[in-house]
């Protein structure tokens, strides 16, 4: 089970297999290659995820989308990005220069980061994920870092600033309600991603991406391991740290011109939107490496690395029409629900199921029953939410007793 | 290579601090300081203290900063300050007696080296485990030292809940004095 017994220890590197025999000029220029290729996956993705996403969204509202640019319009992007190229390059006079041209980069970089910890193939039903590059043991990811799941959490909080300077240092109205609305936001739902995360650490008992995708094999996933709800928990703390429909209050049209970045244009309004799909991307691959056992699956290919790869990315598409489908489907949420759904529903609920799955483990540490253990703490956890419903009623009925809050 | 990593950071910290002291403006001062935290947190990874890097820039760069964006935003306070006046009489130079004081300690403890740096004061435990320096503070946490852990975690939620009784008092009271205002 623990794949990562049979390793010869931590590097400085982590636990890739490939720095274990120092690190000469051989390993350097492996680590280049998978930067590289991830570099380059990432942006053909996003340029093929933009289009997709409007096909999609043109099929569910019987329209044609995109057709024009190549065959079946899939080189729009392209067209679109090399247009934005040479677009003029405006920066707002009451703008701060300084922080106004830094922050599309501090979108940028915590999305590109994050995908370095994903494992995107290797054969995890007999190994730990190994495949041989070049005469080189290693993993397929760019890098594993003992924290790799933290390094997440860290650019997701990195991440804020792009949105909330970018609205700032503007020096406009509009791009600064939308970056406070957005920073909260993002703020607020990072709590619950990190709850429901607890949830899945607290079963794999690493940090380690590779071993928490080895762990899963083959079809341990931690979607049923977990017992669902902390996925659903994930995938909508996600979609709100990602500002996608139906949490896209940052740039809600109607009420805030066009968001945190109203007042960019040219190349740097579409480092902005490359960073928003990329988020996407990301944040579906992490979803897959926590939940659906990342390349894990039934071997099917006579290669061996190649079936990894293929559930992966079968998996991460999965995902990345989900997104398109809520975006095409649901309204928008208004601010107040928002923030009621991610403090009042979703930080107690991934709480309460950390505290179930916990006695789970403990009754079977300590040979107890564990069905009781389970109803037990569903109990605890029931009458909980009672209590927190009880409050919740209670402030409502003073609100609307005494909108002006007088008698407080 | 260690040495490399840490001359960098050790630049990096070093101008996020004077940018922090010296920018006019509010919002470029936090922007320094989240160098100096990224720059910190190099040099934990350097010490091969990985979850006490991540764990730095999660709470510290990811969190307390951005709340004082949040501050300097709401309020209104991102403009540039006047130095020329002194609000309290006599601050700076009590405030250069006081760094002058801690940078005086802070070469004195470099230089005994018996009780200092390199003294024994300094000895740490070797990280033995094999896969994560988390699992040793872990351990360390919940036997050791979890009573300091469980206070801690009470006076957090204490000053919660005061933070949330002061903000409502402090809500009725302006109202109040705006409502005897306009009567």
């Amino acid at each position: 089970m623990m794949a990562g017994l049979s390793l010869p220890g931590p590097t400085v590197f982590g636990l890739d297999p490939l720095y274990t025999g120092g690190v000469g000029l051989a390993e350097v220029l492996i680590t280049l290659l998978k930067v590289g290729v991830a570099f380059a996956l990432l942006m053909v993705a996003v340029m093929l995820m933009i289009w997709f996403e409007r096909k999609v969204i043109s099929d569910m509202q019987n329209r044609i989308g995109p057709n024009l640019a190549g065959p079946f319009g899939i080189l729009q992007t392209l067209a679109d990005g090399i247009k934005l190229f040479f677009k003029e390059d405006l920066i707002p006079e009451q703008s701060d220069r300084l922080v106004f041209k830094l922050a599309p980069y501090l979108s940028l970089v915590p999305a590109f980061l994050v995908f370095a910890v994903v494992p995107v193939g290797g054969n995890f039903s007999g190994g730990d994920g190994q495949v041989s590059l070049f005469g080189h043991q290693t993993f397929l990811q760019v890098s594993d870092p003992p924290v790799g799941i933290l390094l997440v959490l860290a650019m997701s909080s990195v991440a804020v600033y792009g949105v909330m300077l970018a609205g700032w240092s503007s020096g406009s109205k509009y791009p600064l309600l939308a970056s406070v609305r957005a920073s909260a936001q993002m703020v607020s739902y990072e709590a619950a991603l990190g709850l429901s995360l607890a949830a899945v650490l607290l079963k794999s008992g690493s940090l380690s991406t590779n071993q928490i995708v080895a762990e899963q094999s083959v079809w341990n996933w931690n979607l049923w391991v977990t017992w669902v709800v902390p996925m659903v928990i994930f995938l909508i703390a996600a979609t709100a740290e990602l500002n996608r429909p139906p949490f896209d209050l940052v740039e809600a049209e109607q009420e805030l011109v066009g968001g945190f970045h109203t007042e960019y244009s040219s190349i740097r309004f579409a480092l902005f939107y490359l960073a928003e799909f990329m988020n996407m991307i990301t944040m579906s691959a992490i979803v897959v490496t926590l939940f659906l056992g990342g390349p894990n699956g039934p071997d099917f290919t006579s290669v061996g690395w190649l079936s990894g790869v293929l559930w992966f990315f079968g998996k991460l598409m999965l995902f990345l029409f989900f997104f398109v489908w809520l975006r095409a489907t649901l309204p928008r949420f208004r601010y107040d629900q928002l923030m009621d759904l991610g403090w009042k529903l979703l930080i107690p609920l991934s709480l309460g199921w950390l505290l179930v799955l916990a006695s789970y483990d403990v009754a079977g540490d300590r040979g107890w029953n564990r069905a009781a253990a389970v109803i037990v703490a569903l109990a605890i956890m029931a009458a909980l939410a009672s209590l927190l419903a009880l409050a919740l009623r209670a402030a409502r009925q003073r609100r609307e007793l005494d909108p002006q809050g007088e008698f407080v | 290579m260690e040495t490399a990593v840490f001359i960098v950071c050790a630049v990096i910290v070093l101008a996020g601090a004077l940018g922090v002291v010296l920018s006019r403006n509010p919002v470029h001062a936090a922007l320094s300081l989240v160098g100096t935290l990224f720059g910190m947190a190099v040099l934990f990874l350097n010490l091969e203290a990985h979850f006490l890097a991540a764990v730095q820039i999660i709470v510290y760069a990811g969190a307390i900063v951005v709340l004082f964006l949040f501050v300097i935003m709401l309020l209104g306070v991102d403009r540039l300050e006047d130095l020329s006046v002194e609000p309290i009489t006599g601050q700076r130079a009590l405030a250069a007696l006081v760094g002058l004081g801690t940078f005086g300690l802070a070469v004195a403890f470099l230089v005994t080296g018996d009780i200092g740096v390199v003294g024994v004061g300094a000895q740490t435990a070797d990280i033995t485990d094999q896969y994560s320096n988390l699992r040793q503070i872990a351990d360390v946490l919940f036997t050791d030292y979890v009573y300091a852990f469980e206070a801690t975690a009470a006076l957090l939620t204490i000053s919660v809940v005061g933070a949330v009784v002061m903000s409502r008092r402090m809500g009725r009271d302006d109202e109040a004095q705006e409502a005897s205002g306009d009567d």
